[in-house]
């Protein structure tokens, strides 16, 4: 098993939070992790991503140029990482805002509404476990919940984790945005 | 504490092995991409518990003559800095090596010269492994790879300083010290004691307070038949260190045509593009230098004899690529392939610059 993931996005929407948790999850699964951050001048309204890799195996490279998942939140990172994810791979994008749509035939692609879907719950903050539902829902490895519930512990600061049966019923409602092809 | 996984930063995994392995002091002064190891030293308060003292000092200058004055008591102290910060340092570093005295220098390179970008590089070879300040000094320069290497080089580092009374520097850079990975904390090893302190510095400048004959510290000789002796016993010292304490790491060289030299993250982009061209039929292994100071010269001549060609990948316009040309004496091609700027290389791309600029030559 090898996941080789890149969430990309606005900063502010929790991106480099999504792709700890999602680490924080692998390891509590027992894989090998790591999160490699865009760090920099970074700010709300700029571009964040953060690469994520969950492999059985020791892993080399924490920075790549082909993905087997591409998570797109904004029409720019679509732009620049559809073309990235390996033939056979997976797209996740938000179609909050995109003009554009992806044009690639030999990938699954799983348009989500990511920000409709947090209105939903009422909580904006909620939004990047939304996405990390879908990811969950669509990725070919099978991350058990309650491992996901434990990275979740070790991510928060314990003042939050009063929140997380919120984010729980937020990634519930990520995952029935997609439908698993 | 028992040993226990954690994920963590590579700048924070720095500043919890410094509290675990027992150091005394920690002097620095912010900078990106190592901003985080000071931030989590004042966060985990060790002067409450080990009584590990950690200041923010008022620039980089005045932090390594702090580091100067800690070292001269015995004392296990340490700095860190990226690039900018660590030419700031060159000064000091020069004066604790003259003065044969232990100290941790961490550099998270990112790119230059003068200010530059606050993006990864390794551009600091040079400084780190010739010099960096003036006279003849080397410092015991360590390379991690993984964020599990950025601790237990904290304590190797420990050991060697200690040893060898002599500098040493982790030169590490953005990738390692901004990513996450899997890390097991050694142990909480016990601060020494005034008294070990004593018996294993002899020659620390701590108080006198048993009444022996005074210590001094300097690095000033002005005679020059006793500064030449000074020189000599640094220039012996250093040949111990390259006789025993050379390290590298070797991967996939025995069954392949050609050799790839690469040291820190940039070794493990390597190791994802000997996998890649592996699938493309190129059978290339990779010698990553553990130490660059002593560098492992007989390792590469070794590594690279019956290869068809060497490519040396490197964060900077080719600074360790003289080292490996040193040691294969234009035996066979030796080519460069560097990103600058911050940029960095993905695997694809090595794969690539090995094609055109050694296999398909």
């Amino acid at each position: 098993m090898k996941e080789e993931i890149i969430i990309a996005g606005f900063g502010g929407q929790g991106v480099l939070s999504m792709g700890k948790i999602l680490a924080y999850s692998g390891l509590m699964d027992d894989k090998e992790v790591t999160w490699m951050p865009s760090y920099g001048p970074e700010q709300r309204g700029g571009t964040a991503n953060v690469t994520v890799i969950l492999s059985d195996e020791k892993i080399s490279s924490p920075v790549l140029d082909k993905y087997d998942i591409v998570i797109a939140l904004n029409q720019q990172s679509l732009d620049k990482f559809a073309p990235k994810v390996k033939p056979g791979g997976i797209l996740i994008y938000d179609t909050n805002g995109i003009h554009k749509h992806p044009e690639r035939n030999d990938i699954k692609v799983y348009p989500i509404d990511a920000m409709e879907a947090t209105l939903e719950i009422g909580n904006s903050k909620a939004y990047n476990m939304v996405v990390m539902g879908s990811l969950l829902e669509a990725m070919d490895y099978k991350l058990p919940m309650e491992n996901v519930i434990k990275g979740l512990k070790k991510s928060l600061p314990e003042r939050h984790h009063k929140l997380i049966p919120l984010n729980e019923q937020a990634i519930e409602k990520g995952r029935s945005l997609v439908e698993v092809k | 504490m028992k040993e226990e996984v954690r994920l963590m930063k590579g700048n924070e995994a720095i500043a919890h092995a410094a509290i675990r392995y027992g150091f005394d002091g920690y002097f620095g002064y912010p900078i990106t991409p190592q901003s985080e190891v000071l931030e989590t030293l004042e966060e985990l308060m060790p002067w409450e518990t080990t009584g590990m003292v950690v200041l923010q000092a008022e620039s980089e200058v005045a932090a390594i003559n702090m580091v100067y004055g800690g070292a001269a008591s015995g004392k296990a102290v340490m700095t860190s800095s990226s690039s900018p910060g660590v030419s700031l340092k060159q000064e000091g570093i020069s004066y604790i090596a003259a003065s044969s005295l232990p100290a941790l220098i961490l550099n998270v390179m990112r790119g230059g010269p003068g200010l530059g970008t606050i993006q990864p590089s390794q551009a600091d070879y040079f400084q780190a492994t010739k010099g960096g300040g003036h006279g003849d000094y080397h410092l015991i320069v360590l390379a991690p790879s993984t964020v599990q290497e950025m601790v237990d080089f904290v304590g190797l580092a420990y050991d060697l300083m200690f040893k060898y009374t002599n500098p040493v520097m982790i030169l590490a850079d953005g990738i390692v010290g901004q990513m996450m990975e899997k890390v097991v904390l050694p142990e909480q090893r016990a601060r020494r004691t005034d008294e070990e302190i004593r018996k294993q510095c002899p020659w620390a400048a701590d108080g006198r307070k048993d009444g022996r004959k005074r210590n001094v510290i300097t690095s000033l000789e002005l005679e020059s038949s006793r500064m030449e002796v000074i020189n000599e016993k640094l220039q012996e010292r250093y040949r111990v260190i390259e006789d025993k304490e050379t390290r590298w790491e070797e991967i996939g060289i025995e069954d392949a045509d050609y050799l790839m030299v690469a040291f820190g993250s940039i070794a493990r982009i390597c190791d994802k593009a000997r996998e890649l061209a592996a699938e493309k039929g190129i059978k290339v292994g990779i010698l990553r230098p553990i130490t660059l100071w002593p560098f492992p010269t007989e390792a590469v001549e070794r590594a690279a004899k019956d290869k068809k060609g060497v490519l040396v990948v490197e964060l900077n316009a080719g600074q360790m690529i003289e080292d490996v040309r040193l040691a294969v004496h234009d035996r066979l091609p030796v080519e460069h392939f560097g990103r600058l700027g911050g940029i960095i290389p993905s695997p694809e791309e090595v794969v690539e610059a090995l094609e055109t600029k050694i296999v398909n030559k």
